[in-house]
């Protein structure tokens, strides 16, 4: 499906040397991809050279859904079928959407589950499925503009989305056939495109006003580690309000009346927003519109005026700011840089007023609306392996605390909010009745005290406890929150070392059971059967793990003995052959007898590495690392 | 499996088990170690291997988390000496310590009524930040001990560290109250 590949001599090396993965930013208005070509990152434009693609899905009675400037086209026509802004309800229950209120144009299916659905013509839609369609067709721009199979992603989500948020995006990936290499949070990717994170230390602010959201957060970076120190906004304050502002004042100009009819409304709106942008560069601009009695009204707006217009919107922006720098405990003038991301900030006056505030010119080099993607695409290209001298690090922490219901419905934090992850925490449990075989942990996501002022992430049942007297049984329930932020659960009896099965119950999201069931049911309408899935499915785990044991092997291949590395090799050759044919379960077998023959070799590469982390380093208790010499 | 068996914190940093410690040396140490076991070296790596990162990398963190603070590391070497605060019965403490604290707690009420809260506050902050230096140079010489006694002082010490590290917490609360 290539359209055309440019290769410059020497410049391209071959497809199994070097790889691409690309850097998604899925907005609420826009969402964009971008790669690192040739050592450049860039968005990649679809076939009429636009970068943006409207985060806009219409649903259709026959068909595909419609993604995108299409979507939108016809919007007005099918209101209650074309979904925008769905990441406003991803990860969000029942309740939630309903407090957005009447700001959701769409009908929702009362479900049993507490996610909402959405009803189109094509069956009831979960915003997952939904951000899933553009997921998709942002991969198939990158495969198409890159010339082959894009299957790796950095996907960028808001610093503040919490783990049913940040799940709702993974599953979107999944849904859409996308590997998760991580999830970044949205400032971060921003402050890598920059090279922020080159400078030893520092304190950031990120700006991001975009069509319908606005966000403020404040970075610290210390030798590569990121932390969102705090992060405020309005989800209800963007570039759309201007255009409104300014559409309403043409019509007062005009004479337009308040009723103008929906097709009359997008002009004026068309022509405000065409308005605002000729005068990011010009001082003034002429406005041609067509009246209901066929008049023609010209007028004049300048920039001045244009400021007068918008300036209520801009200062809405200023109190979250102020926010942040008090949650932080900064001041403004302690803040060593300032981006501008999202549309919006292209705005003279947006940066006038953003620079006043801070005092200090904003960095603006990079296009606002790319900058979140560019930045994802960078540490992309880092993690798909192309730079392998990187140093570039980020670390994340977790945006809320997370705690477990205790007695008298009060939350207790097991780890606190701006904790460094990945991070792992266990906790004892007892139980409190003679005999009893099972326990309800709710965990639980926020800083209030109350439970009923925490989200609630999961209920976890932990069944097959041994019975026993009340109080004897030892239940160590372990938490896990993985570089994205996303947690797991463990659970072990520690007297008798039985393990508890943990049932998930996602408040919000879907259970695993539905994602395999949306998987299938989308492959059914890409007309693909199961079998051949399944067998796509085998064939790319196996290769990512020829791939990756063949790699630890050149680079470590020297902390194994004769006898091991044979193993290890005849299981590899095992894995191809199977590979080669067309026998999922035969190709499944394979994988799992390699992984079993690698298992030793991974943890003693793992100590190898922590040997090297600490080479250099004057060794005390820990002894002089012993075996192989450490480069 | 375990990625590093019956390895304890300090000799996952490959520190000496004491008090002292170089604590930019421990944050260097940290830098290098998570630059070599985050999940991120291992996104194209064998499931095996990004598990075992996750577990390394949870682990390298709890460890840096444990050491760097006073409060918190003088616990963790009383830990390694079979000494644990959480499930201790006798929670006596010395009636003198328990006084002082009461007092500070009385003044710490009085600042928001006071003229000057700020000043008060930063005042009071200076305090505890004094007694707890006070605390760690008890801790440290204690422990040093290694003998019975010496571990008996070392404990009480930390508790009293954690009765001022609330203390320390309840300041922070007011004072961002007060801005």
């Amino acid at each position: 499906m290539a359209l055309f590949q440019i290769s410059e001599p020497g410049q391209t090396p071959a497809p199994h040397e070097r790889r691409y993965a690309v850097g998604i930013d899925l907005g609420t208005t826009n969402s964009l991809v971008a790669c690192v070509r040739s050592g450049v990152a860039e968005t990649l434009p679809d076939e009429h050279g636009r970068h943006l693609l409207p985060s806009v899905v219409r649903y259709r009675t026959d068909g595909a859904p419609v993604v995108g400037h299409d979507a939108i086209a016809v919007a007005h026509e099918d209101p209650l079928n074309t979904i925008a802004s769905v990441k406003r309800l991803m990860g969000r229950g029942v309740e939630d959407v309903r407090r957005l209120g009447q700001s959701l144009p769409y009908e929702f299916s009362p479900g049993d589950s507490a996610m909402p659905r959405i009803r189109t013509v094509a069956g009831d839609q979960s915003p997952v499925a939904v951000s899933a369609e553009i997921l998709k067709t942002l991969k198939t721009r990158a495969t198409q503009s890159l010339g082959m199979e894009i299957g790796d992603a950095v996907i960028t989500v808001p610093a503040y989305f919490d783990d049913a948020q940040r799940q709702a995006t993974k599953d979107a990936a999944r849904l859409a056939g996308l590997n998760v290499l991580r999830l970044l949070s949205e400032p971060t990717a921003a402050a890598v495109a920059y090279g922020l994170d080159k400078n030893p230390r520092g304190v950031y602010a990120i700006y991001d006003l975009g069509g319908g959201t606005f966000d403020i957060s404040l970075l610290r970076l210390n030798r590569g580690v990121f932390e969102v120190m705090a992060t405020a906004g309005d989800s209800a304050l963007g570039g759309d309000d201007m255009d409104h502002a300014i559409a309403e004042w043409i019509m007062r100009e005009a004479g337009i009346q308040d009723d103008a009819g929906h097709r009359q409304m997008r002009r004026l709106l068309r022509d405000a927003r065409a308005a605002k942008e000729v005068l990011t560069g010009a001082e003034k601009t002429t406005l041609r519109v067509q009246r209901d009695n066929h008049e023609v009204w010209e007028g004049v707006l300048t920039r001045t005026h244009l400021n007068a217009l918008i300036d209520p919107l801009i200062d809405r922006t200023l109190p979250p700011c102020k926010r942040v720098l008090r949650d932080a405990g900064i001041r403004a003038n302690e803040v060593d840089g300032v981006v501008l991301v999202g549309g919006a900030t292209r705005i003279p006056r947006v940066r006038e007023k953003v620079s006043q505030f801070f005092g200090r010119e904003p960095l603006a080099d990079i296009d606002p609306d790319k900058v979140v993607a560019i930045g994802a695409a960078l540490q992309a290209d880092v993690l798909i392996g192309n730079k392998r001298d990187e140093e570039m690090l980020l670390l994340d922490v977790i945006p809320l605390s997370l705690g477990l219901e205790i007695m008298g419905g009060m939350v207790e934090k097991i780890i606190p909010r701006n904790t460094t992850i990945p991070v792992a925490k266990a906790q004892d449990f007892t139980t409190f009745k003679d005999g009893q075989t099972a326990l309800l942990v709710h965990v639980l996501q926020g800083e209030r005290e109350l439970v009923t002022d925490c989200r609630s992430l999961a209920r976890f049942e932990l069944r097959g406890i041994p019975p026993m007297t009340a109080g004897a049984a030892r239940i160590r329930v372990g938490f896990q929150i993985d570089a994205d932020g996303l947690l797991s659960v463990s659970a072990r009896e520690l007297t008798t070392g039985v393990e508890s099965s943990v049932v998930v119950k996602p408040s919000y999201g879907l259970t695993d059971n539905e994602i395999e069931h949306m998987l299938r049911d989308s492959i059914a309408h890409a007309r693909e059967d199961e079998e051949a899935r399944k067998l796509r499915e085998q064939q790319v785990d196996a290769d990512r793990l020829i791939e990756a044991v063949e790699s630890a092997l050149a680079a470590d291949g020297s902390l194994l003995d004769v006898k091991e590395r044979t193993e290890i090799d005849r299981s590899i050759e095992g894995l191809k052959a199977a590979r080669g044919g067309n026998d999922a379960a035969r190709i499944k077998q394979a994988i799992k007898t390699l992984d079993g023959a690698t298992l030793a070799f991974a943890a003693r590469r793992m100590d190898a590495n922590i040997r090297r982390a600490l080479t250099g380093h004057k060794l005390e208790e820990f002894g002089a690392p012993g075996g192989k010499p450490t480069s | 499996m375990d990625p590093a068996p019956g390895k304890n914190h300090f000799e996952l940093f490959g520190l000496p088990a004491k008090f002292d410690i170089d604590t930019e040396e421990l944050a260097a140490r940290y830098r290098e170690l998570q630059r070599r076991v985050h999940p991120d070296k291992f996104a194209n790596g064998s499931d095996q291997e990004r598990r075992l990162s996750l577990q390394m990398t949870a682990l390298v963190n709890e460890g840096f988390q444990t050491l760097k603070d006073p409060v918190r590391r003088g616990r963790y070497l009383l830990s390694l000496r079979g000494v644990d605060l959480d499930g201790e019965t006798d929670t006596a403490m010395d009636p003198a310590f328990l006084m002082e604290q009461m007092e500070l707690r009385e003044e710490l009420e009085e600042v928001r009524e006071s003229d000057n809260p700020h000043k008060r506050l930063a005042e009071l902050a200076n305090r505890i930040e004094r007694r707890m230096q006070d605390k760690i140079g008890e801790f440290r010489q204690a422990f040093a001990e290694e003998a019975p006694e010496g571990t008996g002082r070392a404990r009480n010490a930390v508790r009293e560290m954690q009765f001022l590290e609330k203390m320390r917490r309840e300041i922070d609360n007011l004072e961002e109250e007060l801005i």
